[in-house]
């Protein structure tokens, strides 16, 4: 089975271009690897802006009103007690712990949601039976087209992928 | 005409550039490539020479861990009575070394959030390491309250909201409550940063490792990352929300452990000055331990390339700038003490200046107002040496500065009926010695198994990082 077509680039500005092209050229399912993050890829390759930040705004929200309600709870329901005759829900005293609860949802959500919407940890992926890949963590840049695509086609793609300057062309078993 | 123009422009700015450039030292050394930073880093962790120097520095660092062991297996059979405080010094070396600690955890956030944050190019070659610093530093600081409560295996069930057998919560009005939630947030949150931006590296570290073993374990702990666009993309908003969510926390960590003491009504404590001077001076102590760690990390493993004479100037500079808002800070209390016209806070500060820990005041003012004068010389920044000791002596500062707020404060009373002198046990020696055995051992490791710099974002910053424009190329 294939994966998909791999093309390996000396730098970003490779990848990058070649990646536009593939766009314009219609492949939509592909994806680049690179050693470093490059900002021009999400434009490259048309990617969505990332919903994380909504998610950790709300898990910053949850976060918030957790510690509040739970020290709210325990001080005027659990075990309500009279401290200097303060009333029992003191909010501006539950502030410190309300603000640090906040944190710590928004972190955790920031944190479990990016590896989650990434789908990681994976330990296996098709990418890593190509020998040269290993390199894509230090000097090198990879484009894949996938052979979900509608218009992948083993030899069109591949004539295509050769058109982009390449170092070379390989295919990705799965 | 115009064109002549133009070129004149261009090379009276880059002529005005290089100027500049050549008093400022460049972040990165020039010439290095993707492949020579990934190298340099990643040849500390994946060659199979360990240094000699490696195994003096966690031997030293080991003997004195046992130290805590054995610390901590007195206390637990014996009791804290073990320990010097009593009343009315009943914070002692407890709390002074847990403020020292969680201090000095402060600069590693600093770095590498708010720097972030800001932009500032030279926090990528101190970050990673400044924030293991901080990690390790924290843990360091979590030891005190636990083994304060003499049985720490309750500790979780006294301090985290969970009800009694009376039913009775922990008080929510109470900064010392307030202080465990600001500090585990902190321990979590740092965890969790650090190991995000571990991630890339240790992708790096499996597909270069040669042992197979070596391999296994980094690819395990890299979840199979491997650089898509898609992934980068979710990762670098995560980076940056986690840099901005840190950012408000670091500052409130500190400002909660000062409401420890602010919010009591003793003299010395009760004061509004508290919580940013407690900041500058949890800043001020992790940058000198910064220092004290970058200077013989960067000698022995060969990477001034990285962390060049910038970084070594730059945070001088943010010692100086926080070091001085720290001696406003006492400045501020002996004049409010003064300005009160209250015969409590100016006895305080007597007592401070001339009581029986007067040379201790003395010496904290010698190093934390006086000394660091010396920061602005620009000689003395270029004096490495030097600035090794003078960081040295920046933590012992700080450290005297809580054993004074702490100590003098309480070992004179309202009624002196029940003042009292304080000296600490070699039990409270053996603690404090114990935890920086811990931290150095736990430093040791990690320069010896992670990458002690970030290579994903030192390869940010070499010139081969920038694309090329159609116009250029």
């Amino acid at each position: 089975m294939l994966h998909g077509l791999m093309a390996e680039y000396e730098n970003a500005t490779a990848l990058v271009d070649a990646a536009t092209k593939a766009r314009l050229a219609g492949y939509r399912k592909m994806d680049a690897y690179s050693p470093i993050p490059i900002h021009e890829m999400d434009e490259a390759l048309g990617l969505k802006r990332t919903r994380l930040p909504l998610l950790v705004l709300i898990g910053g929200i949850l976060g918030g009103i957790g510690g509040f309600s739970l020290e709210s709870w325990a001080s005027a329901i659990a075990y309500p007690m009279n401290v200097g005759g303060r009333p029992l829900i003191s909010w501006p005293q539950f502030i410190p712990v309300t603000f640090e609860t906040t944190v710590l949802g928004a972190a955790l959500t920031a944190f479990i949601g990016m590896w989650a919407l990434n789908k990681l940890p994976q330990p296996y992926h098709p990418v890593f039976n190509v020998d040269a890949f290993t390199r894509a963590s230090t000097d090198r840049f990879f484009l894949v087209i996938e052979t979900g695509d509608p218009r992948f086609d083993r030899t069109s793609t591949w004539n295509f992928l050769e058109s982009t300057h390449p170092i070379g062309v390989s295919e990705v078993a799965s | 005409m115009a064109i002549e123009q133009r070129e004149h422009l261009t090379t009276s700015t880059s002529a005005a550039e290089a100027a500049l450039l050549s008093r400022t030292p460049a972040v990165i050394t020039p010439g290095h490539t993707f492949n020579s930073v990934t190298d340099t880093i990643s040849h500390v962790v994946l060659t199979k020479r360990t240094p000699i120097g490696w195994f003096l520095g966690f031997f030293v660092a080991f003997v004195l861990l046992m130290i805590l062991n054995m610390t901590i297996g007195n206390l637990l059979l014996t009791g804290i009575g073990i320990w010097g405080n009593n009343v009315p010094v009943g914070w002692a070396f407890d709390i002074i070394n847990f403020v020292w600690w969680i201090g000095i955890g402060h600069a590693g956030t600093l770095i590498s959030a708010i720097l972030l944050l800001f932009r500032q190019q030279w926090r990528t070659s101190i970050n990673r390491f400044a924030e293991a610093m901080t990690l390790f530093a924290v843990a360091c600081a979590a030891m005190f309250p636990l083994l304060h409560t003499g049985r720490p295996w309750l500790a979780i069930y006294w301090l985290f909201p969970y009800p009694n057998t009376m039913g009775l919560w922990p008080q929510f009005r109470s900064p010392l409550i307030w202080d465990v939630f600001a500090v585990s947030t902190y321990g979590t949150v740092s965890a969790l940063f650090w190991f995000a931006g571990l991630v890339p590296d240790l992708a790096t570290l499996r597909d270069r490792a040669k042992s197979p073993f070596a391999r296994r374990i980094y690819g395990m702990a890299a979840l199979g990352w491997r650089g898509s666009a898609k992934h980068w993309q979710r990762y670098e908003t995560a980076y940056l929300l986690l840099a901005g969510i840190s950012t408000p926390l670091v500052l409130s960590v500190h400002s909660v452990v000062s409401f420890d003491f602010a919010v009591s009504v003793l003299p010395g404590w009760h004061a509004t000055i508290f919580p940013p001077y407690f900041v500058a001076g949890a800043i001020y102590s992790g940058f000198a331990m910064v220092m004290t760690l970058a200077i013989p990390l960067r000698k022995f493993y060969g990477l001034e390339d990285f962390i060049t004479m910038r970084h070594i100037h730059n945070m001088t500079k943010v010692m100086l700038v926080t070091g001085m808002i720290v001696a406003y800070g006492y400045m501020n209390e002996a004049f409010f003490a003064w300005f009160s016209a209250n015969p409590y806070e100016q006895f305080m500060m007597t007592n401070r200046m001339t009581g029986p820990y007067a040379v201790f005041y003395w010496s904290l003012i010698a190093i934390n107002a006086v000394m660091i004068q010396l920061f602005w010389f620009r000689s003395v920044r270029d004096n490495i040496p030097l600035l090794f000791i003078l960081s040295l002596f920046v933590n012992v500062g700080m450290w005297l500065e809580r054993f004074i707020i702490i100590v003098t404060s309480l070992h004179r009373d309202f009624l002196p009926s029940s003042w009292d002198m304080y000296a600490p046990t070699r039990w409270d020696f053996g603690m404090f010695v114990g935890t920086i055995g811990l931290f150095l051992a736990l430093f040791f490791l990690f320069i010896r198994f992670l990458p002690a710099i970030a290579i994903f974002e030192m390869r940010t910053i070499v010139p081969e990082a920038k694309l090329k424009t159609e116009h250029h190329g």
